[in-house]
């Protein structure tokens, strides 16, 4: 009955089955794991993430919750004030906004103004990203939204064995956490997750790609760009370096700095808007930490700064292999 | 009353219900409708010919979707006669926000229909032009709109287009939302603000039994007509399988807010016969039989049973009407088909009224990029 893999094996698993596998392994953990959302109970959620759940541990659980984002991450502040560990599904990433004031105004400030007497413990777990063809507000990547505001922590997952284990570790966490997963990878293809490994930290990045000529960053659904740009790169004897960030509040640049320093060159890549993105941050901490080092401006990719485009077009916003490499070009020209 | 029981789920007798599943007519003290019979058969004939028509849209929109013309369709079979119920009640100046499934208030404001399809092709955010039709785009986030609404009407409201005793002038609006919308907090607001300023609005909410798999009283444990007294206004259910009745409601409401007494709830008693949009699967979370109950109460059924029984129409009248639902299926085939991939560049154009030169240098930035590979000739 079980979809979990029994410890001790390794198991081929879509993203979105490791995910579920990384949930019910958590609310085996700790009882006091509920999960919240809309369509979450019998449906197992619009993308499934949480099929079979509520069958296997109860609607006390696994919460039907009524359509309203800013209720149900209201009430997952009094769970967690009370010690539960909600873990609370976004059904997509536009519809995150009628929560926006909860999140940004209570979950990230409540450790804070009780000097840290009530436990926010809390788990946001947002599909976020485009190339699904759908219509508005269900491609949508807020992630700076949320790693502008000082007391909540972000991390986005990129591969099956990741969201086994970050979702896991998120939950584990005593501090709210925004978790994006990249939906269009939901059920693209299956990876190895091997239930054993003892993971990498939750708030690390990691160098998915060694590399010599350029360091690529990113995270969530365009790190498979990044790493598909890197092939083709290969292919004209260039050697790029990638980079999954995993955490982008806190961001570990370390990897990324130590990086820069042997390339000189830096492209950052994201499907958020350019504009005071991600990108930004990260560029603007290369320089600051790197500068001596640097052959090249670090440059950015990302969607361009414009309301996410309707369906038909929307390939021409998202970053894919030809403006990676694009910037590559560029980078490597100086 | 064809059934009675929890009032949640099942209407009570305060339902106002003018022509029964077997398309009797009957009569309800809860509502002031008088017409005369002819006047009533020729009214019935127009509604019946515009639930067909948007049945065979319903049903046109689908295939497309499955055949990948479309990416996504949510579907209103089931759903006809509260749309096209309360869209005929509306005059040409009123003004309805709908929900992505109201197409039939879309009919009945005269979008036409490839324009929606454009929404869902995913080419535009609808290819209507909402001011000139009185139609505003699809709202997707859920209840967001009923607050549009309700501002919208505040405005009416300083225009001193209500109350004039003008047919031509006194204006009103429709907030279009579904059962599970009640929910959130912006349909709660907009009920608040509309009933503080006495707005020319009325709530129209088509409560169809689900909210994608989660069902009415996850939302509600009470049912949502009696929510109005507690904000202030009058609620009333109607059957919103019932056109007839659902067109007479809708013009008392109007009435009254066209006329400034202000807003009113209205609850529509329907059923979503068909998925919650092409990508669901409601067999997974409900039952066929209740499916088939639903199925015993279908909007067009007590209708053509109407008109046929009394001889209000004759089979020429039927056959009129599938030789019309044909070609509009044919132009909605030929037409969607024919609905052009946009030029990309136009994803920068209207994002703001005057463009900032950052935007217009990404914009440039964006042509000469995409024109390289023109003149590389191939793309890497
Ligand atoms: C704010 C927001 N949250 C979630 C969604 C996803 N969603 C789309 S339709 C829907 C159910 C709506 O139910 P209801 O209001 O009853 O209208 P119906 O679809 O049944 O017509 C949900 C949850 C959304 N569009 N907006």
């Amino acid at each position: 009955m079980s979809s979990m893999p029994e410890p001790g094996t390794v198991e081929q698993l879509t993203l979105a089955k490791a995910l579920n596998a990384g949930l019910r392994r958590a609310m085996e953990d700790d009882p006091k794991v509920v999960l919240m959302g809309e369509d979450i109970g019998k449906l197992g959620g619009v993308f499934r993430i949480t099929d079979g759940l509520q069958k296997d541990f109860g609607a006390d659980r696994v919460l039907d919750s009524p359509l309203a984002e800013s209720g149900i991450v209201g009430t997952a502040v009094g769970l967690a004030m009370r010690g539960y560990r909600p873990v609370v599904e976004i059904q997509f990433d536009g519809f995150v906004y009628p929560a926006y004031d909860q999140i940004v105004s209570q979950v990230a400030k409540l450790h804070a103004r009780s000097r840290g007497r009530y436990p926010m413990s809390m788990v946001i777990r947002i599909p976020f990203g485009g190339g699904i063809g759908a219509v508005e507000h269900h491609s949508e990547s807020p992630e700076a939204q949320f790693a502008h505001t000082p007391g909540l922590k972000v991390v986005a997952c990129s591969n099956p064995s990741d969201g086994y284990w970050m979702v896991q570790q998120a939950i584990a966490h005593d501090d709210p956490v925004i978790f994006l997963e990249p939906k269009r990878q939901y059920h693209s293809g299956r990876a190895p997750v091997d239930v054993r490994a003892d993971p990498p930290a939750l708030f690390s990045s990691r160098v998915t790609r060694a590399g010599s000529d350029v360091t690529v960053i990113s995270y969530g659904p365009s790190v498979s760009v990044c790493l598909a740009s890197a092939d083709a790169a290969a292919g004209e004897g260039r050697s790029l370096e990638v980079i999954d960030l995993r955490t982008l509040s806190p961001l570990d640049l370390g990897p990324v700095f130590e990086s820069v320093r042997r390339t000189g060159r830096a492209v950052v890549v994201h499907e958020a808007h350019r504009n005071l993105g991600l990108g930004a941050e990260v560029a603007a901490s290369i320089a600051e930490e790197c500068f001596y080092s640097l052959a090249a401006p670090v440059l950015r990719v990302g969607g361009y700064d414009t309301p996410y485009p309707p369906a038909r077009i929307e390939e021409h916003f998202l970053p894919d292999l030809d403006r990676v490499l694009d910037a590559v070009d560029r980078v490597l020209a100086h | 009353m064809d059934i009675l029981g929890d009032p949640l789920t099942e209407p009570d007798d305060t339902m106002i219900q003018l022509l029964t599943p077997t398309g009797e007519r009957v009569e309800h003290s809860g509502v002031s409708w008088t017409a005369d019979a002819q006047a009533e058969a020729e009214l019935l004939r127009g509604f019946y010919r515009d639930m067909a028509l948007l049945r065979r849209l319903d049903v046109e929109a689908t295939a497309l979707q499955r055949h990948g013309e479309i990416g996504i369709w949510s579907q209103v079979l089931g759903q006809e006669a509260a749309n096209i119920g309360a869209g005929r009640a509306m005059r040409r100046q009123d003004y309805v926000f709908p929900t992505y499934r109201d197409h039939g208030f879309a009919w009945c404001k005269g979008v036409d229909p490839l324009g929606l399809l454009e929404l869902f092709r995913g080419v535009n955010r609808g290819g209507w032009d909402a001011t000139e039709t009185n139609c505003a785009y699809y709202t997707i986030v859920i209840g967001s709109h009923a607050l549009h609404a309700t501002g919208y009407a505040m405005g009416i409201q300083r225009d001193g287009a209500v109350g004039t005793g003008d047919p031509e002038r006194d204006t009103a609006v429709v907030a279009a939302f579904g059962d599970g919308a009640t929910a959130q907090g912006d349909v709660n607001e907009a009920l608040v603000f509309a009933a503080s300023y006495h707005s020319p609005v009325v709530f129209f909410c088509q409560n169809n039994q689900w909210a994608i798999s989660e069902p009415t009283e996850l939302h509600l444990r009470s049912p949502i007509y009696r929510r109005a007294a507690g904000f202030g206004m009058p609620g009333v259910r109607v059957d919103g399988n019932d056109v007839l009745a659902t067109y007479a409601v809708m013009t008392e409401a109007l009435n009254r807010a066209r006329e400034g007494q202000g807003p009113t709830l209205v609850e529509a008693f329907t059923y979503r016969m068909g998925s919650h949009t092409t990508t669901d699967d409601p067999t997974r979370y409900r039952s066929a039989d209740e499916l088939e109950a639903w199925r015993a109460r279908d909007p067009l059924a007590r209708v053509e049973a109407y008109l046929r029984r009394g001889g209000h129409a004759d089979q020429r009248f039927f056959d009129g009407i599938e030789a019309e639902a044909e070609e509009l299926g044919h132009r909605l085939r030929e037409g969607c088909k024919a609905i052009p991939t946009p030029d990309p560049v136009l994803m920068f154009d209207d994002v703001y009224a005057e463009m900032p030169a950052s935007l217009a240098a990404q914009r440039a930035e964006f042509v000469a990029y995409r024109d390289s590979f023109l003149t590389e000739g191939s793309v890497r």
